[in-house]
């Protein structure tokens, strides 16, 4: 089975996350590691290679497309057990919005592909910066491929996939037959942390890097000057002024509570 | 004035809420037409409250074809419906669902995508809410259609009375799109309390818990309020995910937030950071939540909740 799975570099959650003076992300002023999101998208990518318990058999692909200080998120991925990387890294990219990455990632499944198909392309649910849960379903569209998506619960037996879907209003199952663009919630269960062999064997694992015109794309159909939507202004939100914090000694927490409450007419 | 496409979120022909505020968002930027895709008796059932909420036109796209597929058949159907209206823009609720759709319509149709809309006006100029709800940032769409996802509580519905023509659409849905298959469903258990990205007050809890939700339902109840939950709370398995509150679960912003037993970590604060008046409860004096709240107690909330919600209680009268 020929898995690719799709990484993204962020700004740390924690860290101080500010805009550039063109509205794009700031990337470079904050330390960045490889999404939370998309461990878990790692981790449901090796164990349907460990199920599939033919090692050598299935590949799985770590796919990034980002900033040079990108590859860390790809290391990170090889680390954790995945066999091969692949890290897309061009100036023209800067400031792409999910469609324009959509496509870079589109090509580049298709590149990583080479002579066999990749039967499935594995997407956490969301990125942890733009959050915009939308390049999954881009890339099953712009691939032509079955979208399996926000999966918590994923069954594969060849290849046959279903996945149980925590939907808006119900709780679904969905089935498809790969090959199929999969995307995974935090619900799956947790990622692994790279063990010391993992660490070192990862050294020695293939990672290529590959430009605009390995990808046959465009530079003219990506980055910020032609992204199909705009952000005009960014704003920090003031700060929440400190509020009034009580101890509770004998129920008086209780009271000043409810004394709160009403006081501010949600009694 | 050109048209504004608004996708109807419903339940067996049972429009949702947040529907209606797209109806008055769409109001803004040119007239609100309606696309229900559903059967024709939801169709008939669902007509009058869209008509009531202002659609001068109810788009009706027969599902028979279609149901039981993800997704994709449906942005092919908004896809036509686009190339016959030429709208001002697309409205589609926030949601797993509603993006889905977005992000396909948008690479469909060649058209730029905004999604997590906290506000919609004139332009259309969006407005979102950034980074666990620390920036504010506006934006607009540049290329093709303005497809733009909003989230719920983002707009007042309002009962302006459209006309509420209604017009059969009969979509040609491609095998492609019927790909990914819906097998099973289970629709969500209604717990008897508002929806938690409807709720005006919500009341959660977390690790502090300690798994007994009885406290933080009991004074839910008391106010009115959805019951939330942090996700700490839901990996150990003592509440279903669909209250889980944060980055991977909901983000709400209601008019009050009660955090009972929530230390407050980013991914937290990322689902409720933007509501207008924050409480919390935690034994913890060092809590983060604690830098967030209007008002805090630092206390037990096994004792501190109950005896608030007896005495909240006895205030009602």
């Amino acid at each position: 089975m020929n898995i690719v799975v799709c990484v993204k570099y962020v700004p740390d959650a924690t860290g101080d996350r500010q805009f550039e003076s063109d509205n794009t992300v700031d990337r470079v002023g904050v330390d960045g590691l490889l999404s939370e999101l998309d461990e878990y998208a790692v981790e449901q990518a090796l164990q349907i290679k460990e199920k599939a318990g033919d090692d050598t058999e299935t590949v799985v692909t770590a796919l990034c497309v980002g900033p040079e200080k990108a590859v860390d998120a790809v290391r990170k991925a090889l680390q954790m057990g995945a066999d091969r990387g692949i890290h897309v890294v061009d100036d023209a990219i800067a400031g792409s919005d999910a469609v324009a990455t959509s496509l870079v990632l589109a090509r580049a499944v298709e590149k990583a592909g080479g002579e066999t198909r990749v039967d499935l392309v594995v997407c956490g649910m969301a990125s942890t910066d733009a959050s915009m849960s939308v390049v999954p379903a881009m890339l099953a569209e712009r691939l032509g491929l079955p979208q399996v998506t926000f999966a918590s619960v994923i069954e594969t037996q060849g290849d046959q996939v279903r996945v149980k879907r925590d939907g808006d209003s119900a709780t679904e199952v969905i089935g498809a037959t790969m090959p199929l663009v999969l995307s995974v919630t935090d619900q799956t269960g947790e990622a692994r942390y790279p063990s010391f062999k993992g660490i070192m064997a990862a050294k020695k694992k293939p990672l290529d890097t590959w430009s605009l015109s390995d990808l046959g794309v465009d530079a003219g159909q990506v980055g910020l000057s032609v992204a199909w939507s705009e952000v005009q202004d960014t704003t920090a939100r003031p700060p929440r002024t400190a509020g009034e914090i009580v101890k509770d000694e004998d129920g008086s927490g209780a009271t000043a509570l409810a004394e709160f409450l009403a006081a501010k007419k949600f009694i | 004035m050109s048209e504004v496409l608004v996708l109807v979120d419903h339940v067996d022909g049972e429009v949702k809420k947040p529907t209606l505020e797209l109806l008055a968002i769409a109001k803004r930027l040119g007239e609100p037409s309606a696309v229900f895709i559903g059967g024709a008796e939801e169709a008939a059932a669902a007509g009058a409250r869209l008509t009531a909420f202002g659609a001068e036109k109810i788009y009706v796209v027969d599902d028979a074809e279609i149901r039981g597929y993800l997704v994709a058949p449906k942005a092919e159907a908004l896809q036509q419906l686009v190339e016959k209206t030429s709208p001002a823009a697309v409205l589609i609720v926030s949601g797993f669902e509603g993006k889905e759709i977005a992000g396909r319509l948008a690479i469909k149709i060649g058209s730029g995508l905004i999604t997590d809309a906290v506000d919609v006006q004139e332009g259309p100029v969006t407005t979102q809410s950034v980074f666990a709800g620390n920036f504010t940032v506006t934006a607009k769409v540049t290329k093709g259609t303005p497809i733009i996802t909003v989230k719920p509580n983002s707009a007042t519905p309002e009962e302006s009375g459209g006309a509420g023509t209604v017009e059969e659409f009969s979509a040609t849905i491609s095998e492609g799109a019927k790909t990914a298959q819906i097998v099973a469903s289970q629709p969500r258990q209604a717990s008897g309390r508002p929806e938690l990205n409807e709720a005006a007050i919500v009341v959660s809890g977390g690790r502090g818990t300690g798994g007994n939700f009885e406290p933080i339902e009991g004074l839910a109840d008391a106010l009115g309020a959805a019951v939330g939950a942090s996700r700490a709370a839901v990996d150990s398995g003592w509440i279903p995910h669909n209250f889980q509150i944060g980055q991977t679960g909901k983000t709400v912003s209601p008019q009050l937030y009660i955090a009972n037993g929530i230390s407050g970590a980013i991914q937290h604060r990322a689902g409720m950071q933007t509501s207008k008046t924050i409480v919390a409860v935690n034994k913890d004096e060092e809590a983060p939540i604690f830098e967030l709240v209007d008002f805090g107690v630092v206390g037990d909330l096994h004792t501190v909740l109950p005896a608030a919600t007896e005495q909240i209680n006895k205030r009602k009268g």
